[in-house]
């Protein structure tokens, strides 16, 4: 007990080899937040990842890439070839050491290459290897091509995703595997961690960013078709609830959640109910006040209100409203009053209305980490969470390609100046 | 023995990123009791869609989703003066703690974590909520459809000639749980080598920012700001969702390299419209992608999804029909990982809505369940777990402590 003084974080005594390309960096960099020596091992030149864009001021150049920048901080990074004989009795002394292997190959090539799980369990019984793919390392889709396109697809959210009139849609960024995949396989990661302290033996994490997404799709669309086989689509902005009826016969209810405003788009969604009516209560009282509120909208106490019985000429009445009112307003507007009445109103923000939020000013999210190489330093989000526990978080940039070669191959893994110096002649490291 | 058997855990969280943080927990095997109240019961029992319309806090489809694993539920009104003294047993039984009520809640309640930590000092205390315990917009009321509008991604799901169409329904609510997840397993295994709590401020937007590192690094650095490229993808053409034979059919294609391109061409036929040098280039393509876009669902319009699906995987390029809720459930790959287990429930009957993790582990299987009916639990809990005896129960109940 005790003895972690000035620990870092919850995870100092983890050790992580973090093989990951840009679909599961964000796995390894949550551990590392979290405390944990994260060891990025990239191919010698460098990661694949780093030629993704943006750049540090458009410069397309690997050490310049802020997709790495980004996912990438607190990690120490070495080069390795894992597909060479040396590179693999070397990675292997690495696994022996450590608690953690990350990757997010396609299914089967760890094993093809001679370094799948059974190898790695023989090296050290205790490994726990996470794997991250689109589709999971089994079934009739392992072999498949899994772009982000493609994930989102079969998942089920891009044919909810978007309006009615144009093809089923994706956000403009790789949402499956760094909102979904990456982040199960950190969880995955945990929990194995903790049946290898009861237990004592490591395993395999299997996490599939199409299984993951099943989840933000929701039981909305689920519930029509188990009902009555209806099929739910895409309506853009307006969400459609579905009043299941008795007699078997499904009836959609549809209220914009999204309004446009004098100046772009605000988030309004309509909720009802003890918990959550006010909001929509306290902007009925708004309109009111400004001469704007129909009859219909008066009328309702949204405390009382339920979606399952109103009827759409009833909420056509009401959006409408709502819909004249926002337009009157700008986002700035419609945020600030929003707050002093609190109404859920919550406007399209870009990244620059983000950093501009006192919220995150006051809780002092946002970090200024040091990028000595640029001469400059760059703000960054800062830790996902907070705590009461005093630890001596870093915020350190991600690495240079190779950077910690000679801390961990010298000093940690004990090989000599001229066989580091071989190695790296012969492109293994 | 199973991951975290023994670990248990007091759940005051309601509808969505609370119960989906816990989940992960209850999946391998911890012991969760649900602090709910017939007064106010979960929001996301009394939202539609219900179960043959019937509206009621054991009918909702969404809540059902939301809970596919055991825990035990009690009800408790924590504004009866006598329920405190119940609450501090219940935690003095418990390891872990969570909370996604307004900042002030527990604090109103005596159940903040200063006061929680005089009961238990090694408690470990999780509270999630949209902004955080502190700051201007921390007594805010929150819910994940507005954390999508400041998460980044609203502004850039959409086409570049129209307003954004933003994302689907409440996204940040399935994402915020993960970090929610990691940090507190982290923290258990924290206190299990040190002995020490803590307690865990966790602000939604602040863990969902980090998965959009790079726009804001972009707006920082490079002074620009992201738009919507509807399904385009900078250095990749042809990318996009294109329309099938049938009504709203489409199949999603990626073709990322000169080798895919080639097997593209192969699969479609070779047509001459191919062989043109604006098509033979990355650059080409891309300079030309309206007219790419439109002779690519030339093709596959022609087609179905399935087999447009089928035929480019088949020869190496990606390739994924845009599934509808017919589709998913019966999608071969996700049956084969279990999605939607059909489980018994007195009220929902067997309905297949029952999900597992994003991941499978080759040692430690999970363990889904469907969620307790309200107050199921409360004599169990009341009278065995915190040993209240017979009369002080049924004298409590009938004084409306345990509404």
């Amino acid at each position: 007990m005790g003895g972690e003084e000035n620990a870092k974080g919850m995870l100092t005594p983890y050790r992580i080899l973090d093989l990951t390309n840009e679909r599961g960096y964000i796995c390894g960099q949550l551990l590392g937040d979290l405390g944990a020596d994260v060891i990025k091992i990239e191919k010698p030149g460098g990661d694949p990842g780093r030629n993704m864009g943006p750049f540090f001021h458009d410069i397309p150049d690997p050490e310049k890439s802020l997709y790495w920048f980004a996912f990438n901080t607190n990690k120490r990074g070495i080069t390795l070839d894992i597909e060479t004989v040396d590179g693999q009795e070397i990675f292997k002394r690495l696994v022996r050491d450590a608690d953690v292997v990350i990757e997010s190959f396609d299914p089967g090539y760890m094993d093809k290459i001679g370094l799948g799980y059974p190898v790695l369990n023989q090296v050290n019984p205790r490994i726990i290897m996470t794997s991250i793919t689109g589709f999971g390392q089994t079934g009739p889709y392992k072999d498949f091509k899994a772009p982000d396109l493609v994930v989102w697809a079969l998942s089920g959210n891009a044919y909810m995703t978007g309006d009615p009139d144009r093809a089923p849609l994706m956000s403009s960024f790789p949402v499956p595997y760094i909102f979904a995949g990456a982040l199960q396989g950190a969880i995955g990661t945990m929990v194995a961690l903790h049946h290898r302290q009861r237990i004592g033996e490591g395993q395999q994490v299997d996490a599939s960013a199409q299984l993951s997404l099943t989840w933000p799709l929701s039981s909305e669309p689920l519930a029509p078709w188990l009902e009555q086989g209806v099929i739910q689509k895409r309506e853009g902005r307006v969400w459609f609830r579905s009043q299941i009826g008795a007699d078997k016969k499904t009836v959609f209810v549809g209220a914009p959640n999204i309004f446009q405003c004098k100046d772009g788009d605000v988030n309004f969604t309509i909720m009802a109910g003890p918990s959550f009516g006010q909001s929509t209560g306290a902007l009925s009282k708004w309109i009111e006040s400004e001469g704007m509120a129909s009859e219909t909208l008066k009328g309702i106490d949204w405390l009382k209100f339920e979606w399952q019985t109103v009827s759409q000429e009833v909420v056509d009445e009401f959006t409408k409203d709502f819909s004249n009112f926002f337009i009157t307003r700008t986002k700035a507007e419609l945020f600030e009053e929003a707050q002093k009445r609190g109404i859920m109103v919550y406007p399209f923000f870009t990244p620059r209305e983000i950093m501009e939020l006192n919220q995150l000013k006051f809780r002092n999210y946002w970090v200024e980490v040091d990028h000595p190489e640029l001469e400059t330093s760059i703000t960054y989000p800062g830790s996902f969470f907070k705590t009461s526990e005093a630890f001596a978080m870093e915020y350190r940039r991600a690495p240079l390609i190779g950077e910690h070669n000679e801390e961990v191959y010298l000093n940690e893994l004990g090989l000599s100046k001229e066989e580091l110096l071989t190695l790296k002649q012969a492109g293994v490291i | 023995m199973r991951p975290f058997e023994g670990v248990k855990i007091l759940d005051f969280t309601w509808l969505g990123v609370g119960p989906l943080t816990v989940n992960y927990f209850n999946y391998y095997g911890a012991t969760t009791i649900k602090v709910e109240s017939a007064l106010r019961p979960d929001p996301f029992r009394i939202s539609t869609p219900y179960k043959e319309g019937q509206i009621g806090p054991e009918t909702s489809y969404g809540f059902h989703h939301a809970h596919p694993t055991k825990a035990m539920c009690v009800t408790l009104n924590m504004k009866h003066p006598k329920a405190k003294e119940i609450a501090e047993r219940l935690i003095q039984w418990a390891d872990i703690v969570t909370d996604n009520f307004t900042p002030g809640t527990m604090e109103k309640w005596g159940l903040g974590y200063e006061d929680l930590k005089k009961i238990k000092p090694e408690i470990i205390m999780m509270r999630t909520c949209m902004h955080g315990q502190t700051g201007p917009l921390a007594r805010q009321p929150g819910l994940g459809f507005v954390l999508t509008a400041i998460s980044g991604l609203a502004p850039i799901t959409g086409w570049p000639d129209r307003p954004p169409s933003g994302q689907y329904f409440a996204f940040t609510d399935f994402v915020a749980p993960l970090f929610n997840a990691v940090c507190l397993m982290a923290a258990l295994d924290y206190r299990r080598r040190t002995g020490k709590g803590q307690c865990l401020d966790m602000a939604q937007h602040e863990s969902v920012l980090r998965c959009v590192g790079p726009l804001l690094l972009d707006s920082v650095v490079n002074r620009r700001e992201p738009t919507p490229k509807g399904n385009r993808f900078d250095y990749a053409a042809p990318h996009g969702i294109y329309r099938c034979k049938g009504e709203d059919r489409w199949c999603a294609i990626a073709v990322f390299s000169d080798e895919e391109w080639e097997s593209f061409c192969r699969v479609i036929g070779n047509p001459v419209w191919t062989k043109e040098p604006k098509f033979h280039t990355l650059l080409g393509r891309k300079e030309n992608e309206d007219e790419l876009d439109k002779f690519v669902e030339g093709w596959t319009s022609q087609r179905s999804a399935e087999e447009v699906m089928a035929l480019m995987q088949g020869a190496g390029v990606g390739a994924g029909l845009a599934a509808n809720i017919k589709d998913v459930v019966e999608n071969p790959q996700l049956k084969h990982y279990g999605c939607y287990q059909a489980l018994e429930h007195p009220y929902m009957g067997k309905v297949p809505i029952y999900n597992p993790p994003g991941f499978n582990l080759s040692k430690a299987p999970h363990e889904r369940a469907s969620p307790p009916v309200l107050g199921e639990h409360n004599e169990y809990v009341y009278t065995k777990l915190i040993g209240l005896p017979d009369e002080a129960f049924v004298q409590l109940m009938g004084e409306g402590v345990f509404d």
